[in-house]
């Protein structure tokens, strides 16, 4: 008969992704404090800007998080990679579910009149257009919220959303639970 | 007083003949969520939020403006008007540009808890970030149409209660807007007289008191309430 191996539970793999957004939702992530410790007990963080150095997103993420709207040409690439390689996508926070303030671009309807506004037309004289091929990343025609581009498995809205309505997510998500969200404390959004 | 009995969800209701859907509901305790409608205004069913099903009616009838019948059975919550009533809301945040997280109105808007009540977690149809403008010619006031509902309100308590009629509404289709006096900067038009009643009544963020920032405009609908109370009353009289 065989040894029997105690089995242990493999750590779930759990990414953070910032798009175009101001990064507050990030802030709001890392107002979790205490709680981190725990989270970092439960979860390996394979790819985060504020919990992580590596720069290529990896293979096999359980779980991400999607801060901010898809704006520019390197936001498309990241959100589609995240998609490929990502089991339970979550939208996190006002711009990814609404586009919300990246959003409000679009009201001057297209790239070229938004780069025109702020670096000429509000310019103090001396204004200039950026041109960095392959350096600055360009914009797209609108900013889109996440599930325009790619499907999303979960809405998580708010502008940030609190820590503790992160932490409603997050704890169902390790433990393979879905999250169940309504109410104004979980869904409001702003 | 002739009285109709009504059976409303799972409640018997017997109300004055000459009453709504949505008042004998209120009277049963059933709350059928509202926008547009606002008590102390007339009701023009312009949102569509408070639609019930009728037993009897292919069509869906709006509570706010349906009398009461006799022997009437309403349902007032079933699954097919709950997602008629989210798909509205998510309408009206594509249809204009809602950034709750900026909005003078945030945490005390009538459209953001209504986007709870329906659990609008994220909206299902495409945002179309029209491009609408500001009007900040009032010295008081500001009329915002990124996040006008088109509810009419404003239009209804200048003409019904303040008896100015500043406000009324312009254009048609995806064009329709609230327009001040013909169609002027509101700050041009002589006939308003300040009174804030339009900012009162608001819903969302769309009339403001030009000093508010983000989240602080608290709006207080009752106030409209007691204003009419108390005319009805004569107790202001000399």
């Amino acid at each position: 008969m065989e040894p029997v191996s105690p089995t242990i539970p493999r750590k779930q793999r759990l990414a953070t992704v910032w798009l175009a957004g101001c990064s507050g939702c990030h802030m709001s992530f890392l107002d979790l404090d205490e709680w981190l410790l725990e989270l970092a007990q439960q979860a390996d963080i394979v790819y985060s800007p504020v919990a992580c150095d590596r720069k290529d997103y990896p293979a096999a993420v359980d779980i991400c998080l999607v801060e901010g709207g898809v704006g520019n040409t390197d936001n498309l690439v990241l959100i589609q990679q995240v998609r490929a390689n990502t089991t339970v996508l979550v939208s996190f926070g006002d711009c990814a579910v609404t586009a919300n303030i990246p959003g409000m671009r679009n009201m001057l309807e297209g790239a070229d009149p938004v780069l025109r506004r702020a670096y000429l037309e509000l310019a103090d004289g001396s204004g200039q257009r950026p041109h960095a091929p392959g350096i600055v990343p360009e914009l797209l025609e609108r900013v889109l919220p996440v599930h325009e581009v790619v499907p999303v498995d979960v809405y998580l809205p708010g502008c940030p959303p609190s820590a503790s309505r992160i932490r409603a997510v997050v704890e169902p998500l390790l433990r393979g639970e879905w999250p169940e969200l309504s109410g104004p404390d979980l869904i409001r959004f702003g | 007083m002739n009285l109709y009995s009504l059976r409303i969800d799972d409640h018997d209701v017997a109300i004055a003949a000459d009453s709504t859907v949505l008042q004998a509901a209120q009277e049963a305790s059933i709350a059928i969520p509202t926008l547009c409608f606002l008590e102390g205004l007339s009701a023009v069913a312009a949102c569509r939020m408070c639609l019930v099903e009728v037993s009897g009616n292919d069509t869906l009838l709006p509570a706010c403006i349906t009398p009461v019948q006799e022997g009437m059975q309403v349902h007032t919550a079933t699954p097919r008007l709950q997602d008629i009533r989210r798909t509205l809301i998510e309408l009206l945040f594509t249809e204009g540009n809602h950034v709750c997280g900026i909005c003078v109105a945030n945490g005390h808007c009538e459209l953001q808890n209504l986007a709870v009540e329906v659990g609008m977690d994220h909206s299902r149809l495409p945002y179309r970030f029209p491009d609408r403008h500001v009007d900040l010619s009032h010295p008081l006031f500001g009329m915002d149409h990124n996040r006008c509902v088109l509810c009419t309100r404003c239009v209804r308590v200048c003409d019904e209660v303040e008896g100015a009629h500043v406000w009324d509404v312009g254009w048609r289709g995806e064009h329709c807007r609230i327009i001040a006096g013909l169609e002027e900067p509101w700050g041009a038009v002589e006939a308003c007289t300040h009174c804030g009643k339009c900012v009162e009544v608001c819903p969302t963020g769309a009339l403001f008191h030009r000093g508010d920032t983000t989240d602080e405009k608290h709006s207080d609908p009752a106030r409209l309430q007691a204003l009419m109370q108390a005319r009805q009353q004569q107790r202001w009289n000399p």
